[in-house]
């Protein structure tokens, strides 16, 4: 609902000004974010292709994205799969503790990234509360590429669950009980009729999770070692870069990434059209 | 009854849940998980701040370091959400109180730095006023110092709390719809009388929302801010960039003293957002009977 | 005041939602503005208290262009269909919005507004609901308020927007009365919505009907009722029988049968017969319109039977009531005569 405003002779609005907040807006979007954008891809284009090919597939970029890339996509998977396990106990289960446990996910949302990257460290670090017991088991996740791994994690669990636990609550029992009375057994209840009302927001929680672990810095840094071409991780390499004054490498791999990252963002409204232009299940 | 019924009640019983070891390995898997990526390391942050007594605790608070960091902070969140208020209340405005075409594209320009990494919002900046950048020679002659300076990290980080007041609003908004706002017009009340006596207060928890959560993030934000503030001790230092330096120089107890004061931050935030979002249930528009 | 309004025409993108719109509102008037929902109704009301511009058309309120004015400066009160009221003020702050909100010169002093809220409020009898919030009253409380708060600023036009849609039907119907007698007391032209005939041919001095953007009949509650103008409205007011017939000749023509009433100058061709229910009687054979009884029963005096008219391809299933004195018998084939009717072209 609104006022229109597109038309022809002496159309007005009701409500007062659109013309003003309108030109705040677009004014204040563009210096904020668009003018800031469009000078990256300026940027980019002040490169000629072979320059920037050059720099996207140098070894050491090519690493970084590598394992930005990977470990994000390894990490969102765990994420998936164990967003599911928590909203599955969070929603139909009642244990002590539940309450806090579904607060207790939003904290990698709220959590400062720095701080969520030093106690990270330090508990994975040889002597720390979980590292050192691992490190008994010959397992080192504090400054190599599991330890990125186990941040991209953290940071990832609220996506999945947030985007999946609103649909289990919504979706009908009745289904269920209607699968369950024309005989099927539990397995086929939840293979054939819940996790296909699930897909939708199971994908786009897993796209969002992807999409943050691949530009995440602050929860990374201090875990991941940061050796080039083991642990380095692109956006360390955009920072490396740029204090080494070398725009030009800077401007072509945030450009990938940025890339990727709208990517994502598409596939991921596909994904919300395409479940609400599906038929409900219920 | 027959054995037919009776089999078929069997089944319906057991497939409405899972068998009990099934609920019990689920409500394992998901305790452990939660406890071992997320209330370790968040109760890891009080039990080292605090690893040398409450003493050792508030003197790393008040080093001068500290509270520059501190005060830096607070004064850029303050003005990253007064900015950020401003302008999701005039284009939340804009796009709910009238239709005009490419509406929920300008919708996706306004949510676009949720989904560009922290290191490349910084860059954004560089790239524009830095020494190799579009503005930064004009700027040096003029003596205009954005970069590595207060103005820089206010800018990093209003870009990346943009969309936070703005995205809590417009749906709140449209669901309220105009006819309370018309029918204040048509009762004679000005376009400002309309926005303060009848719109803001409709949508205050709302606000409140998008200001808890702009906030949050213009504190704790550490990528952005750490590309254009240049590290310059006790004066482009934010919390979470203090945070980094004494990590890195050994100073545990004085790292996580910091940090703690940030994961208060968001302990309360979350706090305060559960306590907002059920204003936000209750403020249903009035419909009728 | 008067309203003139002189073809209005408002579209929502491709789509006409009033197409040509004349009409000449009296001082002091009573106005219902009758028709289905989507017919237009609301846009109209909403284009006369400039909430809505219209794409061509006037407005005059007594000879003055209104356009050039916005919905604030215009002094028309409108109630809004769902009320619309400030849902977080209290039905004082409520009525007293439009006071409050005056341009300090001529706005009156606390003291003032309170009596004038307490006055309007005991205009509406609800004056001990001062203190409530919208969402503690009932619809037709909450209406009252609504109109309350409309009359604040002492419109020169009130304008209500389906005032008992949303309300059940007890209320409605003292309401109804309730505003006849209102308007009686203050007197100010006002225009109501409704897609409700009874309720526009009980309250209202005059109806205007409306279908699909255009106005088709203007006219006393008994004009539209008795002399519907076109096929629409007969159809819309009252129930009807529409019959398929043929007009030639001077006669009317059920299939090969010719019926004993007159065209009444209605132009030859394939046309439509309308008549109400309570219009036919059972008539000796000759000329009537032949049906066979279906179904009887028996009030009192009368007996109601269900009749099915054999007419064009099918058959139509009508119900009327005959005096005991005629029995009827079912199966048995009866004619029935129009006593008044009207034929529009098909
Ligand atoms: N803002 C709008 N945008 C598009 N179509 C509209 C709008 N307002 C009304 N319409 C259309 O115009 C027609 C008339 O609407 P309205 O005046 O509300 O009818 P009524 O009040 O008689 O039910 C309807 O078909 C409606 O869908
Ligand atoms: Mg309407």
């Amino acid at each position: 609902m609104g006022t229109r405003v597109s038309g022809e002779r002496g159309r007005r609005n009701t409500l007062p000004g659109f013309g003003l907040t309108m030109g705040l807006t677009l004014t204040w979007l563009s210096i904020i974010v668009l003018i800031p954008l469009a000078g990256l891809f300026i940027k980019t284009f002040e490169l000629s292709w072979d320059q920037f090919f050059g720099i996207v597939t140098s070894r050491r970029t090519l690493n970084a994205l590598k394992i930005s890339f990977g470990l994000a996509f390894a990490a969102a998977a765990v994420n998936l799969v164990m967003g599911v396990v928590i909203v599955w106990a969070l929603v139909r289960y009642r244990f002590p503790g539940r309450r806090i446990f579904d607060a207790v996910v939003d904290i990698p949302f709220a959590l400062p990234t720095a701080v969520a990257g030093i106690a990270l460290t330090s508990l994975f670090a040889q002597k720390g509360w979980l590292g050192a017991p691992l490190a008994e088991l010959g397992i080192k996740v504090a400054f190599t590429p599991l330890g990125i791994f186990v941040a991209m994690i953290f940071i990832g669990i609220p996506f999945v669950v947030r985007t999946v636990q609103p649909v289990l609550i919504d979706l009908d029992t009745e289904i269920e009980e209607a699968a369950a009375s024309l005989g099927a057994n539990r397995w086929h209840v939840i293979s054939r009729v819940i996790l296909p009302s699930l897909i939708p927001a199971i994908l786009t929680g897993f796209a969002l999770a992807f999409a943050r672990a691949i530009g995440e810095y602050g929860s990374v840094i201090f875990i991941a070692g940061n050796l080039p071409n083991v642990s380095e991780i692109a956006p360390l390499l955009i920072v490396i870069r740029l204090s080494e004054f070398r725009y030009a490498d800077a401007t072509a791999i945030a450009v990938v990434m940025l890339v990727a990252a709208f990517l994502i963002i598409f596939a991921v409204n596909r994904i919300q059209s395409w479940a609400q232009n599906r038929i409900p299940v219920h | 009854m027959t054995d037919g019924q009776i089999s078929l009640r069997a089944a319906a019983t057991d497939a409405r849940t899972e068998p009990g070891l099934v609920r019990w390995i689920i409500t394992g898997l998901a305790v452990l998980f939660l406890t071992v990526f997320v209330v370790l390391p968040l109760v890891l942050v009080f039990a080292e701040a605090f690893s040398r007594g409450v003493g050792a605790y508030f003197s790393a608070l008040i080093e001068p370091e500290g509270l520059a960091a501190i005060r830096l902070t607070l004064l850029v969140a303050a003005i990253s959400v007064a900015l950020n208020l401003v302008f999701g209340l005039v284009a939340a405005w804009a796009i709910t109180k009238f239709d005009f075409p490419g509406k929920s594209f300008l919708i996706t320009l306004i949510d676009l730095p949720f989904s560009v990494s922290p290191v490349i919002s910084g860059l954004l900046f560089v790239l524009l006023f830095g020494m190799q950048g579009f503005f930064g020679p004009w700027l040096q002659n003029h003596g205009i110092q954005i970069l590595f300076a207060v103005p820089g990290i206010v800018l990093a980080t209003v870009f990346v709390t943009f969309p936070f007041v703005a995205r809590a609003l417009i749906p709140l908004m449209q669901e309220q719809g105009t006819l309370e706002e018309e029918a204040a017009i048509s009762l004679g009340a000005s376009g400002l009388q309309t926005f303060f006596r009848i719109t803001l207060p409709n949508i205050k928890w709302g606000v409140l929302y998008g200001v808890l959560l702009c906030n949050a993030r213009a504190m704790g934000e550490f990528g952005a801010v750490s590309v254009v503030s240049g590290h310059i001790r006790g004066e482009t230092n934010t919390m979470p960039l203090l945070v980094e330096i004494l990590y890195n120089e050994y100073q545990f107890v004085a790292a996580f003293a910091i940090a703690s004061l940030l994961a208060m931050l968001a302990l309360v935030t979350l706090v305060v957002k559960t306590i907002l979002e059920r204003h936000l249930d209750e403020g249903q528009p009035v419909s009728d009977d | 005041m008067t309203i003139e309004l002189k073809n209005l025409v408002k579209k929502f993108g491709a789509f006409t939602a009033l197409d040509g719109v004349d009409l000449k509102i009296a001082d002091g008037e009573l106005l219902a503005l009758l028709g289905p929902s989507g017919s237009g109704k609301t846009t109209l009301l909403r284009i006369i208290a400039g909430l809505d511009w219209p794409d061509a058309g006037e407005v005059r309120f007594d000879g003055e262009n209104a356009l050039t004015r916005g919905a604030g400066e215009r002094h028309v009160g409108f109630v809004f269909q769902h009320y619309a009221l400030f849902r977080h003020m209290t039905v004082f702050e409520n009525v007293a919005f439009g006071l409050r909100v005056q341009p300090r010169a001529i706005r009156k002093d606390e003291a003032g507004i309170r009596a004038r809220v307490k006055e309007l409020l005991d205009l509406v009898q609800l004056d001990w609901l001062a203190n409530r919030y919208p969402s503690q009253l009932s619809g037709g409380q909450r209406q009252r308020i609504a109109l309350a708060r409309a009359l604040a600023i002492q419109p020169r036009i009130l304008l209500l927007d389906e005032p008992f849609g949303a309300l059940d039907a007890k209320v409605r119907k003292e309401l109804r009365r309730w505003l006849r007698s209102l308007h009686e007391e203050i007197n100010v032209t006002s225009v109501f919505v409704t897609h409700d005939q009874e309720e526009a041919l009980e309250v209202a001095n005059r109806v205007v009907v409306m279908d699909k953007g255009r106005i088709e009949q203007i006219g006393t509650p008994a004009e539209v009722y008795d002399r519907p103008a076109t096929a629409f409205v007969h159809s819309f007011i009252g129930e009807s029988v529409v019959l398929p017939v043929n007009v030639s000749g001077g006669q009317v023509w059920v299939g090969d049968q010719a019926l004993n009433i007159k065209p009444n100058g209605a132009a030859p061709g394939p046309s439509q017969l309308f008549v109400r229910r309570h219009d036919m009687q059972v008539a000796p054979p000759g000329g009537g319109l032949r049906g066979s009884v279906r179904y009887l029963r028996t009030f009192g005096a009368v007996q109601r039977a269900d009749i099915a008219l054999t007419a064009g391809d099918g058959e139509t299933l009508i119900e009327i009531d005959t005096p005991r004195d005629r029995p009827l018998q079912i199966g048995e084939v009866v004619e029935l005569q129009p006593t008044r009717f009207r034929i529009f072209s098909a």
